[in-house]
């Protein structure tokens, strides 16, 4: 365990140069830069918002902070899980001259988006500003807000260990990459990020989603951001064990397979 | 371990010859209803074991496709041994191919900081040798200009002053000194010399043998993944100067 330990502080230095060119290479020349990470999320709840306020009618009250909120979390989990997948085996150049510990480079990935996840935190709080003051009352600061880091990083966790899972397994099939941009379309509408948890009676799906760890993290974040409550202690629970139990899935996997990944490059 | 910086014990590589590359899923389940999944094995490095000593410089010789390159790689760290084992002792800097972690599209300065980091560098150090490295390459006006506009002697020049600028306790060296002119070459030579007065253990790969020559105490031939001989430098060398002579 020390060894592990000794090693991957060694690396730090190597991580956070990594996370700092990804976002040097991603906001190269282009005007806004990192402004664009608040301006993206604006923008798509600009477009979800009106869609579904006038074409689709959902009754849903401030249904653009409650998409909002949702896709914070859902967007994170989507950049992370898909950059850490490629990440292997897109770096096998360097890997096959120096040697890298090798999980660095899905982690970095799952870093790189939380960080661009925390730039459009801001863009949550400008929108719940600006609510609040055209329409009084509807949402309202409150200390549930400062919980938010414990949904967040949670899906982080969940993240990491999904990400470990994938980047092994598409080192050696690489239909998983084409595979999961599918899946996670499917996950976005099987998870309630644009349609209303509340008037679901169905329950088939109520029971889909006690298995689906991105219901956790989302209801989680948006409660505590918008609804000024606290889920029930089992209900976390939950979202946490997903969470570890991934983790320990993805690092077991990407453990038995890493030395094989220069093989296949 | 004590007196040996390397120890090599049986150690074999094997890979599969793709002579198919099975990069779908559908094409495995085919092949492996098929049971067509059994590639033909090629054994790069077969059962080799050797020591080097602490503060040696030890050359491997061999024809292309020897496994010299695998080997050194294995020793780096960068594949591991199908069979046997490696021990190294002490910080390990690879020179596999300089340059390993650049990314062209950012400066030089850029480059230094990721590169070093790659090599397990903290900031701060890399702070504290950044002047020496670019005194190193003598290229102090190209320092801000995206290493993608570099030639390769160029970029051979950042690399090499970057993995030489701490005291490794292993050198691994592989047929680096090839690239860049003969004062690059010599100056090359010199930092090396440098490094072993001061204890570091170095195994070079190069087909100069002249510069084996120069440079090694001990060598070892590998043939075809096998080792064919080893010992001291000149009596090495010298057979295997004149095997080519005789075939």
């Amino acid at each position: 365990m020390t060894k592990y330990i000794k090693t991957f502080m060694r690396y730090r230095y190597l991580l956070m140069n990594f996370i700092e060119r990804d976002i040097k290479v991603k906001y190269r020349r282009s005007v806004l830069g990192l402004l664009w990470s608040v301006l993206n999320p604006l923008l798509m709840m600009a477009v979800i918002s009106t869609v579904f306020s006038t074409v689709m009618r959902i009754s849903v009250a401030n249904f653009h902070l409650y998409y909002l909120t949702a896709a914070v979390v859902y967007n994170f989990i989507s950049e992370a899980t898909n950059g850490a997948m490629t990440s292997v085996f897109t770096s096998g150049a360097i890997m096959k001259k120096v040697y890298i510990p090798k999980y660095i480079f899905p982690l970095e990935k799952v870093l790189f988006s939380f960080v661009n996840m925390l730039f459009s935190l801001i863009a949550v709080l400008i929108v719940i500003i600006i609510t609040m003051v055209v329409n009084p009352g509807s949402v309202s600061f409150s200390w549930t807000m400062l919980l938010f880091p414990i949904p967040l990083i949670m899906a982080l966790i969940f993240s990491f260990g999904l990400g470990l899972l994938l980047a092994a397994a598409t080192v050696f099939f690489r239909d998983i990459m084409h595979l999961y941009g599918v899946f996670l379309t499917a996950w976005m509408y099987a998870t309630p990020i644009i349609w209303d948890m509340a008037s679901m009676q169905n329950p088939l799906i109520l029971t889909i989603m006690k298995f689906n760890p991105m219901y956790y993290y989302v209801t989680f974040f948006r409660d505590v951001m918008i609804y000024n409550r606290v889920p029930s202690i089992p209900f976390m629970l939950a979202g946490l064990a997903c969470a570890v139990v991934m983790l320990l899935i993805g690092l077991a996997v990407f453990k038995k397979k890493q030395d094989m990944f220069v093989l296949y490059m | 371990m004590g007196d040996y910086a390397v120890e090599v014990n049986n150690v074999t590589m094997r890979f599969n010859l793709a002579t198919q590359k099975v990069d779908s899923l559908k094409e495995y389940v085919i092949k492996l209803f098929k049971k067509q999944l059994f590639f033909k094995e090629f054994l790069a490095v077969n059962d080799v074991s050797f020591k080097v000593k602490k503060g040696e410089v030890f050359g491997l010789i061999g024809l292309n496709g020897s496994g010299k390159s695998t080997l050194l790689k294995m020793i780096a760290g960068v594949y591991k041994p199908s069979k046997g084992s490696i021990r190294t002792e002490g910080v390990i800097a690879p020179m596999i191919e300089l340059g390993a972690g650049f990314d062209m599209e950012l400066t030089a300065r850029e480059n230094i900081y990721l590169n070093g980091s790659v090599l397990g560098f903290s900031k701060q150090f890399i702070n504290s040798v950044f002047d020496e490295i670019v005194e190193f390459t003598e290229l102090a006006p190209f320092l801000d200009v995206p290493m993608k506009n570099y030639s390769s002697g160029m970029v051979a020049r950042v690399g090499f002053a970057i993995s030489t600028v701490t005291k490794p306790d292993i050198l691994i060296v592989d047929e680096i000194l090839a690239v860049g002119d003969f004062l690059f070459q010599q100056k090359c030579e010199a930092r090396i010399n440098q490094l072993m007065e001061r204890g570091t253990t170095v195994i070079i790969v190069s087909h100069s043998i002249e510069q084996i020559e120069r440079l090694c105490d001990r060598v070892a031939w590998l043939e075809k993944g096998k080792l064919k001989m080893i010992g001291e430098c000149q009596e090495v060398c010298d057979i295997y100067k004149n095997s080519g002579r005789t075939e």
